[in-house]
């Protein structure tokens, strides 16, 4: 029962939202109106292009499971490491903070702190879905050029960490 | 945006058949991923749409332009940055922002500032950040970004 509640409470704005449109056609109320024609817009925009890209998202799943880099993680050092962490932060998902306990592991495998920073840069602004959505919303120019000159920067603050923390002892703490 | 859609129907098609050929049972489970994702993440992304229809119905593109346009200035760019750095908004939800906001006439550096931000600076997190790495580093990554942020989105908008 408590479930059941717990499921229809996400659809209570939207059932308000298409009740408000709905009083707003019949009573010829103006601003409902046009913000129902801004809504469709945006809606038929989203629903052309979203469906498609989790096609692409669940097929990149299962063919390149994370599971599978996580576990060549470790050492390596130079361009190697970088290039581990960076495939590895892309094929993931979700908010920043879902990060921290990606890089504690890293840690624990032994990572550097410039290849653990240069992980979270990447996680923040390269994940594959999140690519995914941008191109679909802001275009395939703006979302290369803002990657390309993204990742420079990320390495650099990795490389700025590394040597912030040079003299001082460095942990990922378990939360 | 209807090329965009024609590229990810075409993409997705291709490599469904691809995958199809390749692996059968594979390219199922693959396809019913997808489709959960998208079933957890639909009415949250309807609702955001409905959000932002109403709030760009109620302020005018005058108000965008001007304080998030291109002659906003360092403080349009600072004050994209602030917002970005305090506000916890999912990705998926604040790409049809940002969308919306340049449609409105802001700016591709505010835009990219304010994505970049969002991403990578975290006051709301913070407290977590500062368990997992130590107050010190938590705050000089955070700095870094904040400034990064900014850069990224001044040469995103010169390129753009």
């Amino acid at each position: 029962m408590n479930k059941k509640i717990e499921s229809s409470k996400k659809y209570v704005w939207l059932a308000m939202y298409l009740a408000a449109t709905a009083i707003s056609f019949a009573a010829g109320f103006e601003p409902g109106k046009i913000a129902y024609t801004n809504f469709s817009e945006y809606f038929i925009e989203m629903i052309s292009f979203i469906p498609f890209l989790f096609i692409i998202i669940g097929l990149f799943d299962v063919w390149f499971p994370k599971e599978k880099i996580e576990a060549h993680i470790g050492r390596q050092s130079g361009i190697t490491g970088i290039i581990v962490v960076i495939l590895l932060a892309m094929l993931q998902a979700g908010p920043l903070y879902g990060a921290f306990p990606v890089a504690y592991i890293l840690y624990t495998k032994g990572a550097s702190a410039r290849n653990i920073f240069i992980y979270l840069g990447a996680f923040s602004s390269l994940k594959i879905p999140m690519l995914g959505i941008e191109i679909g919303y802001l275009g395939l120019k703006f979302t290369l050029v803002r990657t390309l000159v993204s990742l420079p920067l990320f390495i650099a603050i990795g490389f700025l960490m590394e040597w912030y923390l040079r003299d001082k002892k460095f942990a990922v703490n378990k939360v | 945006m209807v090329n965009n859609a024609f590229i990810f129907m075409f993409a997705s098609l291709g490599l469904t058949l691809f995958s199809f050929v390749l692996d059968k049972k594979k390219t199922l489970k693959g396809l019913k991923k997808g489709f959960f994702m998208f079933k957890n993440i639909f009415v949250p992304f309807v609702n955001i749409l409905i959000l932002i229809s109403l709030v760009l119905y109620l302020v005018p593109v005058e108000i965008i332009s001007n304080y998030l346009g291109p002659d906003s200035g360092p403080t349009g760019l600072l004050s994209a940055a602030l917002v970005g750095s305090i506000t916890l908004i999912p990705g998926f939800i604040s790409y049809p922002i940002a969308a919306s906001l340049i449609s409105q006439g802001a700016s591709y550096t505010v835009v990219a500032t304010f994505m970049t931000t969002l991403m990578m600076v975290g006051v709301v997190t913070f407290p977590l950040e500062a368990k997992y790495f130590g107050r010190r580093v938590a705050l000089v990554r955070n700095i870094l970004n904040f400034f990064a942020a900014i850069v990224i989105g001044l040469v995103v908008g010169w390129l753009m």
